[in-house]
């Protein structure tokens, strides 16, 4: 069928607004009486807190109060935080976050005491005055040496550093190593900062003190989740905190979890009965807000004489901060990420999440994808390297063919279930990236450049995420007594373009253009349930929800008006706003039909609809759907001073149909570069005592608009079978394999050396470093 | 404790007066006291470029001055660039049909950095508008469509200008 809106690149909804400078975000917030918030934060990684003093603090004049564990305890029902503690029954006690240390604290950063005042510079004044005796202890900083059984603990009262340990693995791994012709190893060290999005995290709450309820404004990427556990904090139920999301300036992961400081801030409102506003500085947003952080690999790959893969094997340590904060996702992540879009008949990982000092460690966009996709890219760069094979030709060996699909792969999901990779042809999209990259004749232009002293590489990799993920995702499509079309949704807009993309589905079962219909998100009072953004999952299931509501609303207007204007259904149309007989100007608007449907007089209704002009459907995905894509770069390295320029970037990526290619492009292009930040940048560095060293944007490197280079893309569109729309997500697909293909790039060029990658993010001064190193051993 | 001073300075062509502490940053005082929120704060340390605004035509970061410091100045904000309160300045039209932003937190400051950019430089390459952007941060776009926006808007500013 042909589309109207569906599949076109429109231009945004969301745009004016934010151009004219009259969106709003949460720092634009304006309540009657709101106060500002500054939080007292450790500066001890980890120490005990022997007593608190906050009379200088008070008495300083502007300031309405600092509340430390005791006041806040009062107004709460636990000390901890509500999070997700699937799968962690055995975990220790200590590792589940809470919301103000009672006496010891875990990370330097970490909140200790809230100071609420007139403004913010006054409440920051009074940060300075409060006096807290700390007794220093020693921390765990490096997740390797937070393993051993005598390291420091990270928590007093923990039986040891290591949270949990775990397995995935699939067929007899071990015997494919002793069959095996050929085996490489290679050990890795990965590290992925923080989310980084422009605006931190923020909150405004306010506490009715006559009905007992909260709303909350707050930047986050999970509405519900943040009511959940607020309502669950304060002893309420649904009903008593509504959280209402402005504009929402990024997110990445940085914004998905209920944090201590919604946590205060709400208790602090609750406790002085007056609205009270906290928005993070980026300052606080390297202390605090969630990174993903330092992974150490080791790891075995077997093949047979030819390169196709026998088995991989190996081990991965995992530094989890000092609190798990929302399950094992990053590290599970990376165990089941490996194998991606090549077969692996073979296969085991064994994990360690180790405890330290610092912020808790949970996904960024991407979510242990890249990692794992680094690490396999990486294993099958060795591996050409061992056999001297062409890395293309080497890939598409073990590249799992098209006529395989659907293809059933032996690893098993997060839930268990088996993974199926329902459609795609992974050898055509690297076969199109490479053509699309002149890798042919790369060679040449690698010679040309090397007889001007000029280093050229190319690189390559190929990726697989899951993306939208269930259990589902809310749409309510509304035509009110006006005629107006509102869709609600619980999915999460932080610039995606949601909007946008769901008022085009909406609108092309509705007769109306995208413009006609109003998308609200990030209101728990008007959508009760929802999950919210992450994953890559919001196109995939509220897409399909709103065009199964969609075509539901339409279905039966059409209904109503065959009913009214006694004509049979199948000779009514929808179009502009009201339902007609075709080929007549016999017609019911819309609003007449909603006003019917909601009551009004004189209208008749059939006897089989139920009132108003409303569906509400909740799709539920029956599985998870993999987007793919190759990634091909070329890029030169400066061996003097370790430079790395992208040439080229190439992708071919297939995230299924598109429902709006502009955006899906845009998601693409600001994923990748947040990758090529993981590859050449990005660095959350610690000292030995777990004190951070890297607390601002001089220190800590996004990439630019000249280190990103201008990306070709081009877009495959094998339709999922799992959803009605044929959708893949997108959203963390241009993340995946941005660090492995700039790496081999990098690596590529400065083969003649015979450097080694094992590491991410690589900068030029260690570039140089490995250099000499490699110089030297030659 | 304070001490406060009266300033007087023009906002996007009307005179604006206010009376502020010593210490008082001049982002703190578009968006708190003038109610102006399109300048949005990034990183505080003058690094990310969302706060951007124009000083006596001037791309300047207001994290990194004091509203005491604009006395007497003339200030445009993002809010001050199309006269119509619409986007219709060549540069807002381009960012829309070129998706160049997504989030639009740090859009304000990549408008306020052109415009001063294009004005000194009506006909630049794709590298000196990259150069041009380098000094602000946005973490959504991948800059591709900031850049193609960039290059859209000079030429459309070009033929309105005549040349
Ligand atoms: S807020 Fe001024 S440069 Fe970042
Ligand atoms: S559009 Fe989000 S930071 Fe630039």
């Amino acid at each position: 069928m042909e589309h109207r809106y569906i599949g076109k690149p429109l231009l945004r909804l969301e745009d004016r607004a934010l151009l004219t400078g009259t969106a709003q975000f949460i720092d634009d917030i304006k309540l009657p009486g709101l106060l500002e918030a500054a939080f007292v934060r450790s500066p001890h990684p980890h120490a005990l807190i022997r007593a608190v003093d906050f009379s200088p603090a008070l008495a300083l004049p502007g300031v309405h109060a600092v509340f430390g564990y005791d006041d806040l305890r009062r107004v709460l029902t636990s000390d901890m935080i509500p999070t997700d503690k699937t799968g962690g029954d055995r975990f220790p006690a200590t590792t589940w976050p809470v919301v103000v240390p009672k006496d010891e604290t875990c990370f330097a950063g970490e909140p200790i005491a809230i100071v609420v005042a007139e403004s913010r510079y006054i409440a920051e004044d009074a940060v300075s005055l409060v006096e807290i005796d700390y007794e220093p202890l020693p921390a765990a900083s490096d997740c390797r040496q937070a393993a051993a059984a005598d390291a420091p603990k990270a928590h007093r009262a923990a039986p040891g550093n290591v949270v949990t340990e775990f397995s995935t693995a699939y067929g007899d791994v071990d015997s494919a190593f002793v069959a095996a012709e050929h085996v490489f190893s290679v050990a890795l060290k990965q590290h992925r900062g923080g989310a980084h999005s422009i605006e931190g995290r923020g909150i405004v709450a306010s506490y009715n003190g006559a009905s007992g309820e909260f709303t909350v404004w707050s930047a986050t990427q999970a509405p519900h989740k943040m009511r959940n556990g607020l309502m669950e904090l304060f002893g309420l139920d649904e009903d008593g905190v509504r959280i209402i999301v402005p504009d929402v300036g990024g997110a990445f992961g940085g914004k998905n979890v209920v944090y201590p400081e919604d946590a205060i801030v709400t208790a602090a409102a609750r406790l002085l009965g007056q609205p009270v506003k906290w928005v993070e500085d980026r300052r606080e947003h390297f202390l605090a807000a969630i990174q993903e952080r330092d992974q150490y690999w080791d790891l075995e790959i077997a093949t047979d004489g030819e390169g196709r893969i026998a088995g991989i094997r190996g081990k991965i340590i995992h530094d989890q901060g000092a609190y798990t904060m929302l399950g094992l996702h990053t590290s599970h992540n990376c165990s089941i990420g490996i194998p991606g879009p090549y077969v692996v008949p073979h296969y085991r990982i064994d994990v360690a999440v180790v405890e330290t000092n610092k912020v808790g460690a949970i996904p960024v966009r991407g979510a242990g994808y890249p990692e794992a996709n680094f690490a396999m890219e990486r294993m099958l760069d060795a591996v050409a390297r061992g056999l001297k094979l062409d890395r293309a030709v080497l890939r598409q060996r073990n590249l799992i063919p098209a006529e395989q699909m659907p293809y059933e792969h032996p690893m098993k999901t997060r839930e268990g279930t088996p993974t199926i990779y329902d459609s795609g042809d992974f050898p055509r999209c690297q076969a199109q990236a490479l053509a699309g990259a002149d890798y042919e004749t790369f060679n040449e232009r690698r010679v040309r450049a090397r007889e001007q002293g000029r280093y050229l590489g190319i690189g390559i990799a190929n990726m697989m995420k899951v993306t939208g993920r269930g259990p589902f995702e809310s749409a309510t499509v509304r035509v009110g007594r006006s005629g107006r079309i509102t869709a609600f949704t619980g999915a999460m807009a932080m610039g995606q373009g949601t909007g946008t993309t769901l008022a085009q589905i909406c609108a092309e079962h509705l007769g109306v253009s995208p413009e006609d219909v109003t998308v609200v998100t990030g209101d728990t009072s008007v959508t009760l349930h929802g999950l919210g953004g992450y994953g890559s999952r919001q196109t995939v299931t509220a897409g399909n929800s709103m065009d199964q509501a969609a075509r539901e609303v339409r279905e039966k207007a059409i209904k109503v008006a065959a009913h009214s204007l006694e004509v049979a259904e199948q000779d009514l149309e929808l179009a502009d706003g009201e339902v007609r007989v075709r080929g007549s100007d016999v017609a019911m608007p819309l609003s007449a039909i909603a006003k019917a449907l909601s009551g009004a007089k004189g209208y008749s209704l059939p006897k089989d609809v139920t009132p108003w002009l409303q569906a509400n459907v909740n799709f539920r995905p029956p599985d998870v759907t993999y987007a793919n894509g190759c990634h091909v770069v070329e890029a030169e390295v400066d061996i003097g001073t370790g430079g790395v320029k992208i040439l080229r970037y190439v992708i071919v990526n297939d995230s299924g149909k598109l429902i709006n290619p502009l955006l899906a492009e845009g998601q693409i292009h600001g994923g990748t570069a947040h990758g090529i930040g993981n590859a050449l940048f990005e660095w959350m560095g610690y000292d030995e005592n777990a004190q951070p060293v890297v607390t601002n944007f001089a220190e800590y490197l996004l990439p630019t608009a000249t280190e990103v280079p201008r990306f070709e893309v081009t877009h495959l569109e094998h339709e999922s079978t799992l959803n009605p729309l044929g959708l893949r997500g997108i959203g963390e697909a241009g993340t995946v394999p941005a660090a492995a293909a700039v790496i081999s790039a990098v690596e590529n060029a400065l083969e003649s050396f015979g450097v080694q990658i094992c590491e991410a993010p690589i900068s030029p001064k260690r570039l140089v470093e490995l250099i000499l190193q490699a110089k030297q051993a030659h | 404790m304070t001490d406060r001073r009266r300033i007087a300075l023009t906002v996007n062509g009307l005179q604006r007066d206010g009376e502020v502490e010593g210490r008082l940053l001049l982002a703190d005082f578009l968006r708190h006291h003038l109610g102006l929120t399109g300048t949005h704060l990034g990183c505080e340390h003058g690094v990310c470029g969302a706060c951007t605004v124009l000083v006596d035509g001037q791309a300047t970061r207001s994290c990194l001055m004091l509203a005491v410091q604009a006395n007497g100045r003339s200030i445009t904000t993002v809010e001050g660039l199309a006269p119509d309160g619409e986007a219709s300045h060549p540069l807002q039209a381009a960012f829309h049909e070129r998706h160049g932003l997504q989030c639009g937190f740090c859009t304000p400051g990549f408008l306020m950095t052109l415009v001063e950019f294009l004005e000194e430089n009506p006909e630049p390459d794709e590298a000196a508008v990259r150069e041009a952007l380098s000094g602000n941060l946005c973490r959504c776009t991948g800059y591709q469509g900031i850049v193609d926006a960039a290059l859209q808007a000079s030429a459309s500013l070009r033929e309105t200008s005549g040349q």
